[in-house]
């Protein structure tokens, strides 16, 4: 069990420094995933399988596709032919499945091996939920106000960032001006789609 | 990993490596916090690294909001830039 969190902990520093130094970003984001899921593995040696869940889906998964989906926005009419060509030649990615191989392994080892050894010190989802609910509500109230604020803050931000291509799609031709003039409805359940 | 982050949030001059570093840092801030809880046996930290992760979509949210507004009104994501903003 000390080895394991050891090991998992090196990947999450090495992948962390790596990422750093990065001077592309898809490559950074890469290795920030594979420093992720090292933590999440830590937390699972650590008794804590609610928070490793937690992080794999939420930080690795959603807020990693966020991050992709603003830098590949960002990255699309500036060098994406040969930055595409860079991305498939096969060196880049040994570091991240280096990192990543060995956080595979070890979850294997503890899947099988350890599995009981984790039984005694876990804390469950169970109990999470009971004190979340019990003596932590109003955190839980508090936190959902604040999701709900970021979610009208991001979608406010987004909607005024797409006005300007949408203006300079009327004024480029006279018939889809005179098209879209009454439909501003329509305009705007388009942008809160690709804002979201 | 907490310094890491912070150092790389003085370093780095790209908004987004800024948005990554603090991810870095409130990562940290939530391991330590589980550490501890599972250290006492309690299931106080793993709630509040649940917290932890509601503020960080959040924030992340707005901020890459904010970085995709900036870049398309600056053409850039260089922070240096930023400060020349008046009104």
């Amino acid at each position: 069990m000390e080895p394991t969190f050891y090991i998992a902990g090196g990947v999450a520093i090495v992948s962390t420094i790596v990422m750093l130094t990065r001077l592309n970003l898809v490559h950074a984001l890469l290795h920030l995933i594979v420093s992720l899921l090292a933590v999440a593995v830590d937390f699972f040696v650590l008794g804590a399988p609610f928070a490793a869940a937690l992080e794999a889906i939420v930080y690795a998964g959603a807020i990693m596709v966020l991050f992709l989906f603003v830098v590949m926005m960002l990255n699309i009419g500036r060098h994406a032919a040969e930055m595409e060509r860079q991305w498939l030649t096969p060196g880049i990615w040994t570091g991240p499945v280096i990192l990543a191989s060995t956080l595979i392994v070890e979850v294997v080892y503890l899947a099988r091996v350890a599995s009981a050894d984790l039984g005694t010190g876990a804390t469950g989802p169970k109990e999470v939920g009971i004190a979340l609910f019990g003596p932590y509500i109003i955190g839980v109230e508090l936190a959902s106000m604040l999701l709900l604020a970021g979610l009208v803050g991001a979608y406010h931000l987004g909607f005024r960032k797409t006005e300007k291509p949408e203006i300079q799609h009327d004024t480029g031709t006279h018939e889809g001006r005179a098209d879209t003039g009454g439909d501003l409805v329509f305009a705007g359940t388009d942008q809160s789609a690709r804002a979201t | 990993m907490f310094s890491l982050g912070l150092t790389s949030l003085l370093v780095r001059r790209n908004l987004i490596f800024v948005l990554m570093s603090l991810e870095v840092m409130l990562n940290a801030a939530g391991l330590a916090f589980v550490v501890g809880g599972s250290r006492w046996h309690q299931a106080d930290g793993q709630v509040m690294f649940v917290f932890i992760l509601a503020m960080a979509a959040a924030e992340v949210a707005v901020g890459l909001a904010l970085v995709l507004q900036i870049y398309h009104r600056f053409r850039s994501l260089d922070v240096d830039a930023l400060s020349e903003m008046r009104g």
